[in-house]
């Protein structure tokens, strides 16, 4: 009891500065994703089209996803120093590999026959791209971006570290203040919310972007 | 319409189309059949360059496709697959018009078509809104065909359309097909792997072998003339044998000995005959063997108190068959006579042979159960 009164004492007086830090924390994630979609989704598909690739590229990005993201942040903070850039650097890494792989997936699950089909009808590479490949795998490359906004918003916590601020630099306050708790948890609830919210809204955008509609569905 | 000139095709060390040359002509349905990896698909697949050629020409309508953009050349050449291949995001008109969408027609132009092309196929005009998953095989792969027909191709490639159809919805596809290819004088290229269809379906057909043309001939010719073993091997036995009817000639089913009884011989005589033969009527003929008439157990009957020899009471004027005539007419005369049998006569009216409606029902039973060869194997092997 003691402790939630605490809580919802922090968070009257300094409700104006977690929304400001959940507001950057969200950015931050937000960038970090959005970089690593220009990146990915690209990267996925020539994968997809040119399956040598495909393993190595996979690989690599498994093999950074093993590494802990703190540890990574430290390395890249020596490179660029302290501060956002360092944070978002971060998030771009560890985005690429559910990007990629999901939009190597989804790019391969397209049924070859329609494929065939429109590169018969006179598609061009383009149209194909375009009009064809894209559509039918665009909501397994959206469940992609959703993993990988989750996964980020826990990872732009730490970057509280390198001094990007976000709601992990609420957390880290906390820690370093004596029965702090409740000031941890004003920056950990609303960490814990931002990423139920994002998963709600990104899987429901997911499922709007299905492909196979019905003609039902589109009348109503 | 199409031509192929010395057309080959090698992957890397295997040859997989020899030197083909085939000349289509313009409303042409080409059937093309041969066992799998006989050559058949990736001929077809170079028409429209999906797949590219090693050696030769293909010439559409006289211009060499090489010298054609490829994307241009697909868009004017229609395109059907087995799998059908409908893009499952896009509405049934969408899809319809899809060639349409490509050459950027405007949306009045795609309305009005993908309405005009429906009709052909009478499907109602909600399909239009209705998407691929909607519907069944048999009305998805009509979507198929209409894809094919939206731009008016003059020439229409078709990769075993119906291949992976139930028998049934196959059956009224290939009619209504057929019936659609006749109305609008297209060209067709028709991939199967299925001879009925083949026989069906083709204005000709091209059975191919190992990269090479077999045979390339009507329907009819192939099964009258197989080129060799292997057409015939093919076309298989009990084919063959169905279309035995349009091709044996009478000679070559009739019984060769008829009961007959010689000019002259007594009432007394016939009857015995007759009777150690077990038939109810006699053919008669001189000592020339040339059919004279016939007599049977009820005019012997009537006037066997008159009269003494066969001449007296035989019946002249008997519908007889020429040994050389086709069964099939033959059948159809014998059936709509109402008659039991039909004398088999040579040039000379030299009596030969005898139908009867028994050679006929044999004839049927082997239709159907085949020859009886491999029974009579069988029986024997069981010996």
């Amino acid at each position: 009891m003691e402790t939630l009164n605490q809580l919802i004492h922090y968070v009257a007086q300094n409700g104006d500065y977690i929304w400001e830090q959940f507001y950057r924390h969200f950015l931050m994630t937000f960038y970090g994703v959005l970089f690593a979609s220009i990146i990915s989704i690209p990267l996925g598909i020539l994968i997809a089209k040119y399956g040598k690739l495909s393993s190595w590229v996979l690989a690599i990005g498994s093999i950074t996803q093993t590494i802990p993201a703190l540890g990574a942040m430290a390395v890249i903070m020596i490179l660029l120093g302290l501060g956002t850039n360092t944070a978002i650097v971060t998030l771009i890494i560890y985005s690429i590999l559910p990007i990629t792989q999901n939009t190597y997936v989804g790019m391969k699950d397209v049924d070859k026959t329609v494929v065939e089909a429109g590169y018969a009808s006179g598609m061009t590479r383009f149209q194909l791209l375009r009009m064809v490949e894209l559509p039918l795998a665009i909501s397994v490359i959206m469940a992609g971006i959703r993993t990988a906004f989750v996964i980020g918003i826990g990872i732009a916590a730490i970057g509280a570290f390198v001094g990007a601020g976000g709601l992990g630099a609420i957390i880290l306050t906390g820690t370093n203040a004596t029965d702090g708790t409740a000031i941890i948890l004003a920056g950990a609830i609303p960490t814990a919310l931002m990423a139920i919210i994002v998963d709600l809204f990104l899987g429901w955008v997911e499922r709007k972007l299905q492909p196979i509609k019905s003609s039902k569905s589109k009348a109503a | 319409m199409l031509e192929f000139k010395n057309v080959t095709k090698r992957y890397d060390g295997k040859t997989a189309v020899k030197n083909l040359n085939l000349n289509i002509k313009k409303g042409e349905f080409v059937c093309f059949i041969g066992p799998s990896g006989c050559g058949k698909t990736t001929t077809m697949k170079m028409v429209n360059r999906l797949i590219g050629i090693s050696g030769g020409d293909i010439l559409v309508e006289g211009k060499n496709i090489k010298e054609q953009d490829a994307v241009e050349l697909r868009r004017s050449i229609g395109y059907v697959i087995q799998q059908i291949g409908l893009m499952p995001h896009m509405t049934i008109k969408e899809n319809i018009v899809l060639v349409g969408t490509l050459l950027k027609w405007s949306k009045e132009k795609k309305d009005q078509r993908a309405r005009e092309l429906l009709k052909l196929v009478d499907l109602p005009e909600e399909y239009l809104n209705k998407y691929p998953h909607e519907l069944s095989g048999g009305q998805q792969q009509r979507i198929g065909v209409l894809r094919a027909l939206a731009a008016n191709p003059p020439l229409i490639l078709m990769d075993e359309p119906f291949g992976a159809l139930d028998p049934i919805t196959r059956d009224s596809l290939q009619d209504e097909f057929k019936k659609l290819q006749k109305e609008l004088g297209k060209t067709i290229v028709f991939v199967t792997h299925d001879m009925d269809e083949a026989l069906k379906l083709g204005d000709r057909i091209v059975i191919m072998k190992d990269g090479e043309v077999v045979q390339a001939d009507t329907p009819d010719e192939i099964l009258r003339n197989p080129a060799n073993e292997f057409v015939e091997e093919f076309l298989g036995k009990d084919r063959l044998i169905q279309g035995r009817p349009d091709v044996t000639t009478v000679e070559q089913i009739m019984e060769n000995k008829p009961i007959t009884v010689p000019v002259g011989t007594t009432l007394r005589d016939a009857i015995s005959i007759m009777r150690d033969k077990h038939v109810d009527s006699l053919l008669v003929v001189d000592s020339a063997n040339v059919l004279k008439g016939f007599i049977d157990i009820e005019s012997i009957n009537l006037n066997h108190k008159k009269a003494k020899v066969v001449d007296e009471i035989m019946e002249e004027g008997i519908y007889t068959v020429s040994h050389h005539s086709l069964l099939r007419d033959t059948i159809h005369k014998i059936l709509r006579r109402g008659a039991k049998y039909a004398p088999v006569v040579d040039d000379n009216q030299r009596l030969v042979g005898i139908v009867t409606r028994a050679t006929l029902a044999n004839l049927v039973y082997d239709t159907i159960w085949g020859d009886g060869t491999e029974l009579e194997e069988l029986t024997q092997a069981a010996e």
